[in-house]
């Protein structure tokens, strides 16, 4: 049947479509998989798209998610229609609000996009912990299931809580509901108006605070009388469930899309039910129709209005032949007697039947069960584990399904070859990297498909836990009916691998079902690449009898000028291969798709795509499969065999794609991992590396110092140390004064080079024949790969440098390049511009570090599993870190700085106790003030060994805290998104205290992590999402904020301008015994600028002013000197020559011109300004202490 | 006296006109120039270059880094239109056309066929009242013949000449094996004025870097002379207007220009060098010179020492070259003067 109104969109889109609507005022932040909703009700506004009353809805980012909530509440007690987006601990910072918009009867929708909460570690994938943490604030609960659902829940959601003034949550599942893309009958402006009567909206505008009739609300009430206050709500919470049925009731009249608040699907004489709600649910159905279809009497309970919770409905609602209940929550409650779910179903079945309103013939056996948590896969196979449990005699309660629990045994068993999926949907997956377009290309054909045939069509897409050469598989169905399969493929009946690479890492083929297709695209010829396949890969196409196609899709993008973007042309080779549409009519499809994306931003670029398709079919070639296997066998070890045993065991399955499989017993109980993993986890993701020309080195470390991924080391060993190196292992004479003797040598590990090139481009020595030749040059990684690795080898067993006192100072790049960073591998964005930052830190003061890093992209690159790049040197120290949450970071380090500070406290008073029998000499040196972190070690060994065999409590318990004499070097690491916004108010607080910690805010003027939203650091004129129109005010000017307590040492560096100044600075802030802050200037992804040029970027925005480097050091008013040391010149290019390098800024010129040189020309006057306020401070005489 | 002359049909106050440059590249510079006495604004280039490569930029860099992890699928707000390709540069002519009461004339500098004619017509529609044709091609292949180049250029002006009704003045370098030959073709092709020369790309050393690095040297009088020379040969024997638009720093290169045979002098270096007041200092100067020297119109003395009119036409020819030669004694620029 044709569908009315098609639009093929994802979950988030379809729920703010309503929203957006249907209100007038939007607070957002951003938080994922919550943020495109904001960033499309933004989008919106920006670009005057009206409401359903005419008007453009007003969109306010906030600082946080709690300001969010407390704008949602002021804009409701003015009388506007108000919404806000949010998930997981955003939702958490909301509760405070909810409570009080709840108890004033107020009403609203908050869109949920529920995703799990940070405990042992953080998620950002989906469930329901976040939502089920708000049960008590009041708030009605409303789930959708899936992306149409989300849609319509939407209005129904508002629609009730107009009438019943209890306001809602409209929940539905992170990332499977809200980034699945899916075919939706969308709702047109006449059913969405019919849905909200204009009397109720007039109502909710009467109620608000108006001094034309003042009325006041918030009042402090006495144990008299908050009792009878709390429980004047009740008989709205008993109307609501009734009042969500009839807009339920309404819609249907309205759309022919029937809802109930509890919807039973099954077999009517059903014994066995399971209840649930979620995404979950659609395919527990599709594992019911399969079940019953094949003789079973079994069922599902959807719960749609889960607060408030109609009991009676539920019961209601249940087939009176049930014996069995199954209920399924997708969150945990830790220590209660089961989840929240399972005892809202539980207590009203025992309510029903004590009160004997049911027409259940007994009391059925109910269970609860734990699925799907942090996006966990939830399969039809576990559908019917779950049924299959059911059916024992003594069911497991309070059981998981889906994971292997050795530990506590909840886990029930399940047969994964069950599969349900239907034969007449078309099943495709596609494997590629994030760079190359296999994603976007994708999404198109979803549309295409879905928008122009009958067909419905899904699509999912699973991404990688690395920012840099991430792969990406695509899970595409379409088919005749709609698709409740909302667990990835399970059989494929298409398989495109888009690089060739991929097939010789991941067993691509074990989807692919029998007699299906195989795309792949090579650069080999067709006549040719069979040889080239693992042995299991044609295994695979042998036995499954594949047909095999190739495309050298590569070749069509160089001769188009396509670059890496191969998206258009796997595209046309998957329309030409399977089927989906007519061949000719595909193509033409294809085209007016392109014609519709890339339109706008020019014809150049549509015609480039449009070549790619014409000349995409030409390069399809089948393979002829011969009938013999001739590939070499894959490389079974994931991790060499010296790696620890907790990486062998757990860390390499979960790198090979098992960790689904890894059981309970091999998690850490409490979060806590081993550092130091990267380095076992060879990506080999550069296509081409620098090699090192040890005759034009110059040996200054600049390659070193700024490589984002630390595979770039330098050593100076004496010569003996050469016996035995590999043939053609490079060296020069060291360029040390004082180690002339010694030899130098520059390595590269190129298996975990991203091969970004900013060591090349900052590289300064250049051949004097031929200047394009660097100390530094990229080759092609295959040409060098082996040669490479055999020197990395024997570069690791070489010594560091001279030591035992002979050890350099480390005050000068040259010689930090020497330092073994304590940071490595990660998976940072190819040329990132905050690790270089965060490498230094681990350098400088990484042996005795304590980190607390802001959630965000620092502490996804530094702790996202399976390996994280935090290491420790050959003395197996290293930095201790831990990431709490995004707002609290510094309040987090903070703490950690208070308990060292008086772990240190209590063992000087224990040494002062045991004086003793420590002796006055070690009892002295262990007290002394400010000893090195050397001496400190070597005292505390001594003590340690003196106490070996403890004689009492206290020299026990000196035992135990005296690492605490050791000087620790407490860091605060984050992005703006944190320090500027979020976080501000605790960093505030803790520069204010006094106290010795170290605060990095990596700047990137952005919201990195969640895809580049404003803070308030965002600078004049630059686009962002949530300032669309290009961000109107000005940059806030942190640093100058924080020199006004005058107690704080500030630096704002910008490492690619002056490398020198920023090793200075971090020094600085290290060495002074109070609070510091450094800001540092981070290129970034989300700027749009070449990433090689970062550094280049960072020296221009110097240049012009954006951005002075200064410190300002307290330390130096103690000695009657100014403070302040301003560090670069006045501003010498004009704005633009930094500004229109990067994509933020020339955006808005490109969209927006008037408003573009407007703001250009303000941020140039404030350039100006900021560097004539610096220098007035800089040149004072008199210090401001 | 009267000053005024006609360029690609276009009556103009006088022969001093504002050459391509920065000068032009926005409202406030177009209303400048008529402020201070422009008689036709010639616009800064659209580049064909720029055009494509901006797309492609803003294509790549919206399209860089997204759809590779999940919390960050894009990294920019989708606009609802970008102003790439030429919309900017025609909304430049309308706003030229309604805020000033100059001719003006569009810049268009390219290489390749196919997108100019596109291009041309697009600026005739915005209201532009000549189109310069600004060919710019370094033949740095060894591959590609100079007849190749030739017929490059020649089709690409009857390409752009076929697609508008305005008229096109062709601005090209020296570089022609026969110079004089490829006005005519030029002419052929539909032209009806040549502009003379385009001063290419030249970049500079940094000696420190290392780096090849573009910058922009301003013209200087001796510059004029190749042009001079050039329009003087021309003069009377291809039915062309033309323009000399290098060297021009004073009304006494104004005057040599008008006197070889040139419709108008053009400009941007002593402009960009010493302001815009320069174009009535320029003009008063040459009125003064006129007067002084009786004469009553620019037309008047238009081609007047061009090669057809000059006593001795072998001036213009090898023989010249061989005295200038001989009279050579090297001065402190160490130039031909």
């Amino acid at each position: 049947m044709t569908m009315k109104n098609p639009i093929t969109i994802d979950g988030n889109e379809a729920a703010a479509t309503v929203a957006y609507k249907t209100n007038e005022v939007i607070a957002i932040y951003p938080i994922t998989p919550s943020s495109t909703m904001a960033e499309l009700a933004d989008a919106w506004s920006v670009a005057g798209k009206k409401n359903l009353w005419g008007a453009v809805p007003l969109v306010q980012e906030m600082q946080s998610e709690g300001g969010a909530a407390g704008a949602v509440h002021g804009s409701l007690q003015a009388g506007s229609l108000t919404t806000t987006f949010t998930a997981s601990q955003g939702l958490l910072l909301m509760i405070p609000n909810m409570f009080k918009i709840a108890g004033e009867l107020t009403s609203t929708v908050f869109h949920v996009s529920a995703r799990a909460i940070a405990a042992q570690g953080l998620s950002i994938f989906g469930d329901h912990s976040d939502i089920m943490a708000t049960r008590s604030t009041g708030f009605g609960i409303l789930l959708s299931n899936s992306v149409q659902e989300a849609h319509n829940f939407a209005l129904i959601a508002q629609a009730a809580t107009l009438k019943a003034r209890v306001p809602f949550i409209h929940a539905f599942d992170g990332f499977r509901t809200s980034h699945e893309v899916q075919k939706i009958e969308q709702l047109t402006d006449e059913q969405i108006r019919a849905m909200i009567p204009d009397e109720l909206v007039r109502a909710h505008r009467d109620r608000a605070l108006n001094p034309e009739r003042p009325v006041m609300r918030g009042t402090a009430q006495n144990p008299d009388v908050y009792f009878q206050g709390r429980e004047t709500v009740n008989p709205y919470y008993a109307a609501t469930p009734g009042i969500v049925q009839e807009a339920m009731d309404r819609f249907a009249e309205l759309t022919g899309r029937r809802y109930s608040l509890f919807q039973y699907v099954g077999d009517p004489q059903a014994e066995r039910v399971i209840v649930m709600m979620g995404s979950g649910a659609e395919t527990a159905e599709e594992a019911i129709e399969a079940l019953n279809a094949a003789g079973e009497k079994v069922g599902l309970l959807k719960v749609r209005l889960y607060r408030p919770f109609d009991g009676r409905a539920m019961v209601a609602a249940l087939p009176s032949t049930v014996r069995r209940v199954a209920v399924l929550d997708r969150t945990k409650e830790p220590g209660a007697n089961g989840e929240p779910l399972y005892q809202d179903v539980a207590a009203a079945l025992l309510e029903a039947f004590l009160e004997g309103s049911s027409k259940l013939q007994s009391l059925p056996k109910i269970v609860g069960g734990r699925y799907g948590l942090g996006s966990k896969e939830f399969t039809p196979a576990m559908v019917k584990g779950v049924f299959d449990e059911l059916a024992k005699e003594q069911p497991k309660n309070h059981f998981t399904v889906g994971i292997i629990d050795d530990v506590a045994n909840t886990s029930i068993d399940f047969d994964p070859s069950w599969v349900t999926e239907p034969d007449d949907v078309v099943k495709a997956v596609f494997w590629g990297l994030g760079s190359d377009g296999t994603v976007g290309a994708n999404k198109n054909s979803i549309k295409i498909i879905g928008e122009e045939t009958d067909n419905y069509a899904q699509g999912y897409f699973v991404y990688d836990s690395k920012k840099s050469g991430s792969v990406t598989v695509s899970h595409l169905r379409f088919g005749p009916r709609p698709i409740k399969s909302t667990y990835l493929l399970q059989k494929a009946d298409f398989v495109a691998v888009h690089q060739f690479g991929l097939v010789q890492r991941y067993p691509v083929l074990d989807i692919a079902r029998e007699g299906g297709v195989f795309l792949l695209n090579s650069p080999i010829p067709a006549s040719e690449v069979w040889d080239e396949l693992p042995a299991d890969i044609q295994e695979q196409i042998l036995r499954k009898k594949l047909r095999f196609y190739t495309v050298d899709a590569y070749e069509v993008a160089r001769k188009t000028g396509m670059g890496s973007r191969i998206n258009t042309i796997m595209q046309v080779a998957f329309f030409a291969l399977s089927g989906v549409l007519p061949r000719e009519e595909a193509i033409e499809k294809i085209r007016d798709a392109i014609r519709k994306t890339y339109g706008k931003r020019g014809e150049a670029v549509v015609q480039q795509n449009f070549a790619a398709v014409d000349m995409a079919l030409d390069h399809i070639h089948e393979v002829p499969v011969p009938d013999r296997i001739t590939g070499k066998p894959r490389r079974k070890e994931v991790v060499p065999a010296d790696a620890p045993e907790f990486v062998k065991t757990v860390t390499a399955e979960m790198i090979a794609g098992r960790g689904d499989l890894l059981p309970v017993s091999k998690m850490p109980a409490d979060g806590t991992f081993p550092t130091g993993t990267t380095k076992w986890e060879k990506r080999n993701i550069a296509l081409e590396a620098p090699v090192w020309d040890e005759n034009l080195c110059i040996q200054c470390g600049k390659c070193s110092l700024v490589c984002p991924h630390g595979v770039i080391r330098t050593k100076i060993y004496p010569e003996s140390e050469l016996a035995g190196a590999p043939e053609g292992f490079r060296s020069a004479p060291a360029k040390w004064r004082e180690y002339s003797h010694r030899r130098f040598t520059l390595q590269l590990s190129v298996e975990d080079c991203t091969g970004c090139g900013l060591c090349v481009e900052v590289c300064p020595a250049k051949d004097k024949s031929n200047v394009s030749r660097k100390a530094l040059n990229m080759e092609p990684i295959r040409e060098i790969h082996d040669r490479e690795v055999a020197f990395w080898n024997f570069f690791e067993k070489l010594t560091e440098y001279p030591s035992n006192g002979n050890a350099p100072k480390f005050n000068t790049i040259k010689n930090v390049q020497l330092l073994t960073p304590l940071f490595e591998f990660s998976g940072a964005c190819a040329g990132c511009g905050e690790t270089p930052y965060v490498k230094l830190v681990s350098q400088l003061f990484g042996d005795r570090a304590v980190i607390a890093n802001a959630t965000g992209c620092s502490s996804i690159y530094g702790g996202n599993l399976p390996t994280t790049p935090w290491t420790k040197n050959k003395d197996g120290r290293g930095p201790a870190w831990s990431n709490s949450l995004f707002e609290d970071n510094a309040e987090f380090g903070y703490g950690m700085r208070l308990a060292l500070d008086h772990q240190n406290a209590y063992a000087k008073t224990l040494v002062e106790k045991l004086r003793a029998r420590i002796g006055d000499d070690l009892a002295d040196r262990l007290l002394a003030e400010k000893p090195t972190v050397e001496e400190a070690r070597t005292n505390v060994a001594e003590l340690k060994a003196l106490l070996a065999d403890p004689r009492s409590n206290e020299e026990r318990d000196l035992l135990h805290v005296a690492d605490a004499l050791i000087p620790r070097s407490v860091w605060i690491i984050g992005g703006d998104g944190w320090a500027y916004d979020i976080g501000y108010g605790g960093l505030d607080h803790v520069l204010a205290s006094g106290r010795n910690v170290n605060i990095l805010v990596l700047d990137t003027e952005v919201y990195s992590n969640t895809g580049g939203q404003a803070s308030k650091s965002t600078s004049r004129g630059a686009v962002a999402k949530f300032a669309a129109g290009g961000k109107p005010g000005s940059k806030k000017d942190l640093g100058r904020m924080v020199m006004q307590y005058g107690n704080v040492y500030v630096a704002q560096v910008a490492m690619g301008a002056s490398d020198a100044q920023t090793l200075r600075a971090f020094l600085e802030a290290e060495a002074y015994d109070g609070p510091s802050l450094i800001i540092a200037y981070s290129h970034c992804i989300a700027h749009g600028i070449d990433m090689r040029k970062g550094l280049n970027q960072q020296k221009l925005a110097v240049e012009c002013g954006h951005w002075p480097l200064y410190r300002y050091n307290p330390a130096l008013a103690a000695e009657g000197k100014n403070p302040l040391q301003l560090d670069s010149k006045p501003p010498s290019i004009p704005y633009k020559d930094y500004a229109y390098n990067e994509t933020r800024y020339r955006m808005l010129a490109q969209s927006n011109p008037e408003v573009a040189a407007a703001l250009l020309a303000q941020a140039e006057r404030d350039a100006r300004a900021r560097y004539a306020a610096l220098q007035q401070m800089a040149e004072t005489k008199e210090s401001s202490q | 006296m009267n000053l005024k002359t006609r360029y690609l049909g276009l009556e103009l106050d006088h022969p001093v006109v504002p050459s391509a440059s920065p000068l032009s590249s926005d409202l406030d510079g177009i209303r400048r120039l008529e402020d201070a006495g422009a008689p036709a604004i010639v616009l800064f280039s659209l580049f064909e270059e720029q055009i494509n490569l901006e797309s492609r930029i803003l294509d790549h860099y919206l399209a860089y880094g997204t759809e590779s992890y999940a919390e960050a699928l894009s990294y920019f707000p989708q606009a609802e239109q970008y102003h790439v390709g030429p919309d900017g540069y025609l909304n430049l002519i309308r706003q030229a056309k309604e805020s000033t009461k100059l001719p003006v004339i569009a810049n268009l500098n390219g290489v390749s066929k196919g997108g100019w004619t596109q291009y041309a017509k697009l600026m005739e529609e915005a209201g532009a009242d000549a189109l310069e044709l600004n060919i710019y091609y370094l033949a740095t292949n060894p591959d590609v013949e100079g007849s190749e180049v030739e017929r490059m250029y020649t089709e690409v002006v009857s390409e752009v000449v076929a697609s508008v009704r305005i008229p096109v003045a062709v601005k090209v370098g020296p570089y022609f094996s026969s110079m004089s030959n490829m006005a005519r073709k030029f002419a052929h092709a539909g032209a009806k004025g040549l502009v003379m020369f385009n001063r290419f790309y030249q970049p500079d050393f940094d000696l420190e870097e290392l780096e090849v690095k573009p910058n922009l040297v301003l013209s200087s009088p001796h510059e004029i002379r190749l042009p001079l020379h050039w329009t003087a040969i021309l003069y009377g024997r291809v039915p062309l207007d033309f323009a000399i638009t290098s060297g021009v720093h004073s009304h006494w290169e104004v005057l040599k220009a008008l006197m070889a045979g040139a419709n108008v002098a053009m400009t941007a270096s002593e402009l960009l060098a010493r302001g815009l007041g320069r174009i009535r200092e320029i003009v008063g100067d040459m009125a003064t010179w006129m007067a002084e020297h009786e004469y009553e119109s620019v037309q008047q003395m238009i081609g007047s020492m061009s090669q057809i009119n000059v006593a001795e036409p072998a001036a213009y020819e090898r023989a010249n070259y061989q005295k200038v030669l001989q009279s050579f004694r090297p001065d402190s620029t160490g130039l031909l003067v």
